[in-house]
């Protein structure tokens, strides 16, 4: 894989060129239109992405100091932090944190074990490459309400398979089956990603190395837990970092299969019931900014904690 | 010990793993498949295969705007937004791979941020935004989300790609008189396009598969995508679930995927991988 050998390695020439041009304390001409470029050619993309974000967010914060409720426009008033309190203090909020940790950890855990099996399946194979890759983007690229609903169809009693194979049964009538039919569905849909993630982690270790210690006399589990995982330890803590984030905020696959009922509501539901339903701005905003502190604490803990690199880092660095 | 043996023994064994993970792929999508081509009687007979064949589910979701206005938002919508945002993306990643100015890796660490945000979070305060500024149930108001949310993978994908540009020939092209701008539109564009497509794939299909933004932030067929439609449907009266159209609308908007995986795999993955795995 051509991409991930071009991928960190500095041309010698550019590092020789460098050195001298930052220790310039004058800017020459060429290096000013340089910086200006840059910054000219970077401005519409960081326009567009505080536009979106970061503007969206200070409002947010804003909104969730306020009593909003758009049914009552003529009542809006600043009360502190009282929505946080009122969010804090219900047990739908703690319900709907409990259903995502249940799903993020077991879907994460669970997809990062067989996207590892996938990845040595893709590597390993000779034959029928191409037919197994194009299969396991399938469920990657697939719309997931488009398989969401298949799932739905398949668990429901009388009319599924699965469902006819499991006694008739209908499990998306039962919090934690359904939260189990969550994710399934959800492995189904994100091993794929993980395996090519690893796939291409798993392709950067040497072959030598392996063969080195099967000379040795390395069994081929203590090959896999000595060599393979340590060197490809950055690979799995960037595909782990991206999927827990990515399972924190699901929400396409219960909005269809159970639509948060039966106690199964992720905190994604949550907000969007809340807004849509109860119409109140002020506790939807201050449900936007808990989850946010959320997931800068999950994303936080990865990098210092793991010491999961950042990626594009490296990027910066050059 | 009998090399050829163990060989032989292990290529049935990851030829076996081979067939699994093929039929773990597709046994839910064929499903879907399936349920779609079933006459309303056959629905509610749970064997995999239907027992009886019908077209009519297709013909009923083609032939009302209820499914083919979502679809024609969605691919414009798609179309648009994936434009802005690799043009966009394009321009940013040039500047990554190939400039020195102060601010860049403050401009990586916002992509990266915005990679991971979590986008309810932003659903309520842009519900509101759009409201305002009568953004609300138009295709801007999906568009420009999309375009935000596209862009951090464009600039990852797309720096990961600039960096194998053989650089040799922008300089030369300054040599013999281009400026920056220049030696970026006629030399480096031409070369970048592979990495250009591969983006584009991937930013439309996350627009492609997008939900929450478009459930929130439409009311109406005017931009309802076709995701979003599927979750109004109405079958013949209000005791018929219309499962069979929804599998049709299914299998309907699968396909550009499948297609686009069938002829761009390695790209997609090449794309998919340059991104987060560093060598």
């Amino acid at each position: 894989m051509s991409v991930n050998e071009a991928v960190g390695t500095v041309p010698a020439s550019e590092v020789i060129e460098e050195a001298p041009d930052r220790r310039r304390k004058q800017l020459s001409e060429g290096a000013r239109a340089e910086r200006r470029l840059g910054w000219a050619l970077c401005a519409p993309a960081v326009i567009v992405m505080i536009a979106v974000t970061a503007y969206p967010v200070g409002y947010a914060i804003w909104l969730s100091l306020e009593r909003y409720n758009l049914e009552l426009p003529q009542d809006i008033k600043f009360v502190g932090f009282s929505n946080y309190a009122a969010v804090l203090s219900s047990p739908y909020w703690w319900q709907a944190l409990k259903v995502t940790a249940i799903i993020t950890v077991i879907s994460v855990a669970v997809s990062l074990v067989l996207g590892m099996l996938l990845a040595m399946v893709m590597h390993r194979t000779l034959f029928g490459r191409g037919t197994v890759r194009t299969a396991a983007l399938i469920p990657y690229g697939i719309v997931t309400v488009a398989a969401a609903y298949g799932w739905q169809y398949a668990w429901t009693p009388s009319q599924g398979y699965l469902s006819a194979a499991f006694n008739n049964s209908a499990p998306l009538t039962s919090e934690y089956k359904a939260i189990g039919v969550i994710i399934l569905a959800e492995i189904w849909k994100t091993t794929p990603f993980i395996g090519l993630l690893l796939l291409a982690g798993l392709s950067l270790v040497p072959e030598d190395l392996q063969k080195a210690a099967k000379v040795d006399g390395a069994s081929a589990w203590q090959r896999f837990i000595k060599i393979t995982l340590p060197l490809m330890k950055p690979a799995i803590l960037v595909a782990l970092l991206f999927r827990t984030l990515d399972s924190f905020r699901i929400f396409d696959n219960i909005f269809i299969l159970t639509g948060g009922n039966n106690g199964t509501g992720s905190l994604s539901i949550l907000g969007y019931d809340n807004l849509f339903n109860a119409l109140n701005l002020g506790i939807g905003s201050a449900i936007s900014i808990l989850i946010f502190i959320c997931v800068v604490v999950i994303a936080f803990m990865f990098i210092k904690g793991f010491g999961t690199a950042a990626p594009g880092t490296d990027i910066g660095k050059r | 010990m009998a090399t050829a043996a163990t060989t032989s023994r292990q290529k049935v064994g990851w030829g076996t793993a081979n067939l699994v993970v093929v039929a773990l792929a597709m046994i839910p999508v064929l499903w879907m498949v399936s349920l779609s081509f079933k006459t309303p009687a056959a629905i509610l007979d749970p064997s995999y295969f239907p027992s009886q064949w019908t077209w009519g589910n297709y013909s009923s979701i083609l032939s009302t705007s209820q499914f083919i206005r979502p679809l024609v938002n969605s691919i414009g919508i798609g179309l648009i937004s994936t434009f802005i945002a690799v043009l966009l993306a394009c321009m940013a990643a040039y500047a990554v791979a190939r400039l020195r100015f102060p601010g860049k890796s403050l401009l990586i660490g916002m992509a990266l941020l915005i990679a991971m945000f979590p986008a309810i979070s932003l659903v309520t305060p842009m519900f509101n935004i759009e409201r305002s500024l009568g953004l609300f149930n138009t295709w801007p108001g999906l568009i420009i989300p999309y375009v935000a949310f596209g862009l951090p993978l464009g600039i990852y994908t797309l720096s990961a790609f600039f960096r194998e540009i053989p650089w040799e020939l922008e300089k030369a092209a300054k040599v013999d008189g281009a400026t920056p701008f220049q030696a970026f539109v006629k030399v480096i564009a031409p070369l970048a396009a592979p990495g250009m497509v591969t983006t584009a794939i991937l930013v439309f299909l996350a627009c492609w598969n997008e939900f929450l933004f478009a459930i929130s932030f439409t009311s109406t067929l005017a931009s309802r995508t076709a995701p979003a439609s599927m979750a109004y449907f109405s079958g013949g009266s209000v005791f018929t679930v219309p499962t069979g159209p929804i599998a049709a609308a299914a299998v309907v908007i699968t396909i550009p995927i499948i297609v686009f995986v069938l002829f761009f795999q390695r790209r997609i993955i090449a794309g998919l991988t340059s991104g987060a795995v560093k060598g």
